[in-house]
């Protein structure tokens, strides 16, 4: 896929709107050289790849906002970027539009241990939180395999998730406020340090909506005391049906570990090629159960749960004597993405969702579908929460692989559907997952959320093409609008 | 043949009597559907003869917010009752939103789980209580409804019927409307049915609670529990109108657990708290009875202690019985004064309170009061984004036929 080139008339829209945006922001930081802006065609997705138009840096909340008005006013689309870590494409940029950077709007504002809350800007990178906050004895709780990379901005538009979400919650839950840019470039402020705002909950509708309501400014989140007790252990099993019997088992007996994480035999081979991680010879499912809180809490329940897993089949366990040994049992999950790379030329990661139950009956599924596809899939999953992230393996330079490839990692979100459950958990739906949405919700469901987006950004200029496969046309508003519909204006839609 | 000469607007609604008010509001009809086809079929029976429509579930909140402008419809969702399903391995539930909250938690029971969300008005309903976002003690460790809920079935004013979310705790496709339903007081459409997380029962429980000789006393046990590893599933204070403030720690977990942090929470208070199995009177209860003002007062955690001054400040300037009961450990409070209170006295108590509140960076709302008082003050003060929520409120419910007027800026 490749950027379309411009029409004549937006190259002139451009040209006026760059000339505006360097007197707001500086030469410097308005990009227009194809070869730099070329830098920013793709984030974290690869295979889709658009060049955007212009790139720009704000620096301040206020910097960002005359950008967003800028584009307003000349019509122009606008799509925002943090780190550019997203697997969903959700910051593909537009080709007729504006890439908007927030990485150098990175300071933490401020740390508030006693509120339990830190004030952040959108560029600040997840782990630096937890950083700032651990003198104090507090941490940012969501923590996204790419937290060492991906940005707090970045994490509010996607509602990232991470191992310890099974206990903790997601970003959602993380987040207390917001300033916001909205698709009309006025700031607003959602939320704050204190919970429950009047009004209706737009803090909530806005984490999440994968930039298309508007540009966080400025972030509140909750920090979170520092548990007392951390305790790991890593089981091994022959298969991963024991291991699915082992986490329900937990679960049933009424324990919350922080986090279940499971991995098969494919991609503990690929997590050995690629880290060392030493894991148990011969397993067929590996299980990383960590408990944390108040240590009678956890040594009561750690007994319960390394029980558990004995009942279930585990022919090994292990236990993590200290942090060192922790984070090798973890670096093995961690790297598990970028692993199956020592394995396979290529592998498409998929994020799909089921209910934990059902881990066996899909497992099962999943291996039919890898062989009715001729691909490979190893399978990495939280499966405390049923989070599944099977990564089809294959190589492009072979013939017709990589469309059976993406057949498979389509297969697989019908199979989640088909089970109930979702076909995102925390990679967001972007513009890799647009087309599967009218699968899993209604048209109904699908225009009713779009009500949200009509309120926030009629002419759908912020962030178009993502989430939806098909926007809709926002109703006329007696007295507003008047000749072309904002969206068609815009070239987003059409009318049929 | 009920109702016999009366000509209804069309099939399902039957005329209100006069126990069918809402906050002193006369209705005209009522419905009752007993699901979620039925009740889309009404709404777009109150579309075509241009009715507005309140939603009422148990009715515990209906002189909450303000009264509806206009009130030609009451629809009522006492048969849309029932679990319609409980995944016990899957810890989540389907439950249709007229079904009692305890109705609910007697039916997770057996399975040793819970929807982890306090009843402050015993017979409150589910969809009532996500439509007004209420909660109590336990939020410190479960959040509320609005983290709870993980899908639910709308009827929009059109009478289209969508779904939002799904049936799986973890889930990131498309907006998360949930969220925008709850607390919206009813006002963009009818929640049919709910999906919640569930959490499991506590194999063990205990109350930690001592006297505080003062604010400042409450304020250093709060801040000593915040930062421990007691891990409080609540942090509460109840500051009376007699002028005695008490602090209780709620401690859930397995046995070996909380006993444990039943002797640091102890050390934590100092003096000699009690230690209890049962909850100390007024636990999750609101500081007020029928008919009194109800104010919910947010701030910075920090900011307690300022907050539970402001309210003492009051009760002695004003000359009032003020009561101040919540959360310290999240920072809600709620204030409770008697219905009998003049208007220009509860006004004056309002501004003071309010001023602390935006002080503490939060917010004083009055979720409820008699007529007079409702109509003296500003019952939501300053509301952030409004203009957002107008054209939210717009796009939902056009016509503006869900509980016009009952909700911030008229909305």
């Amino acid at each position: 896929m490749t950027a379309t080139s411009m029409t004549a008339t937006s190259t002139t829209a451009i040209g006026t709107l760059a000339a505006r945006l360097r007197t707001v922001l500086g030469t410097d930081r308005v990009i227009s050289d194809r070869q730099e802006l070329r830098t920013y065609e793709c984030d974290g997705l690869a295979q889709y790849r658009v060049v955007p138009a212009l790139v720009v840096f704000p620096h301040t909340a206020a910097e960002c906002a005359a950008v967003v008005k800028a584009c307003a006013a000349a019509g122009v689309p606008f799509v925002a970027r943090g780190s550019g870590t997203g697997l969903s494409g959700g910051a593909l940029p537009h080709a007729d539009g504006v890439l908007i950077v927030t990485a150098q709007m990175r300071r933490i504002l401020e740390l508030a241990p006693a509120d339990e809350r830190a004030v952040v800007e959108p560029g600040v990178i997840n782990l630096q939180v937890t950083r700032a906050a651990t003198p104090a004895g507090y941490y940012y709780a969501p923590d996204p395999s790419s937290q060492q990379i991906c940005s707090i901005g970045g994490n509010v538009a996607e509602n990232s998730g991470g191992a310890h979400c099974l206990k903790y919650g997601f970003t959602t839950n993380h987040v207390t406020g917001v300033e916001i840019v909205t698709p009309d470039g006025d700031l607003v402020r959602l939320g704050g340090r204190a919970p429950d705002a009047p009004g209706y909950d737009l803090l909530g509708a806005f984490v999440g909506s994968e930039g298309t309501l508007g540009i966080a400014t400025e972030v509140t989140v909750r920090l979170v005391r520092l548990p007392e007790t951390v305790r790991t252990l890593l089981a091994a099993f022959d298969t991963t049906d024991a291991a699915g019997a082992a986490t329900s088992a937990i679960i049933g007996a009424g324990v919350v570990p922080a986090a279940i994480e499971m991995m098969d035999a494919l991609a503990i081979e690929a997590a050995e090629a690629a880290v060392h991680c030493d894991y148990p010879a011969g397993a067929g499912a590996v299980l990383i159960v960590e408990l944390d809180g108040p240590a009678a809490d956890v040594e009561a329940q750690f007994v319960a749960v390394e029980r558990l897993c004995r009942d279930n089949g585990a022919f090994e366990i292990r236990i993590a004597a200290d942090d060192a040994e922790r984070a090798l049992f973890w670096k093995g999950r961690k790297s598990a993405f970028a692993a199956v790379g020592r394995i396979s030329p290529d592998y498409i990661v998929q994020d799909g969702v089921i209910p934990r139950t059902a881990l066996p009956d899909v497992l099962r599924r999943i291996g039919e579908i890898a062989a009715e596809h001729g691909v490979r899939i190893a399978n990495v999953f939280h499966a405390g929460d049923g989070n599944l992230h099977p990564l089809v393996l294959f190589d492009d330079a072979a013939d017709g692989q990589a469309a059976r490839a993406e057949a498979a990692s389509g297969a697989i979100l019908d199979l989640c559907i088909e089970y109930g459950g979702s076909i995102t958990g925390e990679h967001g739906v972007g513009v890799d997952k647009a087309k599967h949405m009218p699968r899993m919700f209604t048209a109904d469901d699908l225009d009713t959320m779009q009500l949200v987006r009509c309120a926030f950004d009629p002419r759908g200029l912020s962030n178009p093409g993502k989430v939806f496969p098909t926007p809709r046309l926002c109703g006329e508003v007696p007295g507003r609008h008047k000749g072309a519909h904002p969206l068609q204006e815009a070239g987003v839609a059409e009318v049929f | 043949m009920p109702f016999e000469g009366v000509v209804m607007p069309f099939e399902g609604v039957v005329p209100a009597t006069d126990d069918d008010a809402i906050a002193g509001v006369p209705a005209r009809w009522v419905a009752a559907p007993a699901s979620t086809d039925e009740a889309a079929a009404i709404l777009r029976g109150a579309a075509a003869h241009d009715l507005t429509v309140v939603v009422r579930g148990a009715g515990t909140k209906q002189d909450w917010a303000a009264p509806p402008r206009r009130l030609d419809l009451i629809l009522d969702t006492r048969r849309l009752a029932g679990v319609v399903e409980h995944a016990a391995g899957d810890l989540i539930t389907v439950v249709r939103a007229g079904t009692p909250l305890s109705d609910l938690a007697d039916a997770l029971a057996p399975a040793g789980q819970q929807l982890a969300l306090d009843a402050p008005l015993p017979g409150a309903t589910v969809g009532g209580t996500v439509a007004v976002n209420t909660s109590g003690p336990r939020r410190m460790r479960y959040g509320t409804a609005r983290d709870l809920l993980i899908g639910a079935t709308v009827i929009r004013g059109d009478g289209v019927v969508a779904r939002a979310g799904g049936k799986v705790v973890k889930n990131v496709a498309g907006y998360d409307l949930g969220k925008l339903l709850t607390g919206s007081y009813g006002t963009l459409g009818l929640i049919t049915e709910c999906v919640f997380r569930l959490h499991p029962l506590p194999a063990a429980t205990a109350y930690v609670s001592r006297r505080a000789t003062g604010v400042d006393d409450a304020g250093r046990m709060a801040a000593a529990v915040l930062g421990s590893q007691v891990v409080p599933s609540a942090l509460e204070v109840d500051a009376a109108p007699d002028g005695g403030i008490v602090v209780t720690v709620g401690l859930e977990g397995v046995p070996e657990g909380v006993a444990a942090r039943v002797t640091t929470a102890r050390q934590l208070l100092g003096g000699d708290p009690t230690v209890s199995g049962t909850a100390p009177d007024g636990w999750s209860a609101y500081p007020w009875g029928p008919g009194d003002v109800g104010i919910k007062l947010t701030g910075a955690l920090s900011r307690v202690p300022a907050l539970l001054a402001a309210g003492v400040a009051a009760r002695q300037r004003h000359g009032v019985p003020l009561a101040v009961r919540g959360s310290a450990g999240t920072g809600v409070l709620y204030a409770g004064l008697p219905g009998s209170c003049a208007p220009e006295t509860v006004a004056g108590a309002l501004d003071d309170l309010r001023a602390a509140a935006t002080r503490a960076g939060g917010h004083a709302v009055v979720v409820c009061a008699p007529p007079a008082v409702r109509d003296r003050v500003d019952l939501w003060g300053p509301v952030d984004g409004l203009h957002l929520m107008r054209r939210v409120k717009e796009q939902f419910d056009p016509a503006g036929r869900f509980a016009p007027g009952r909700f911030v800026g008229g909305i």
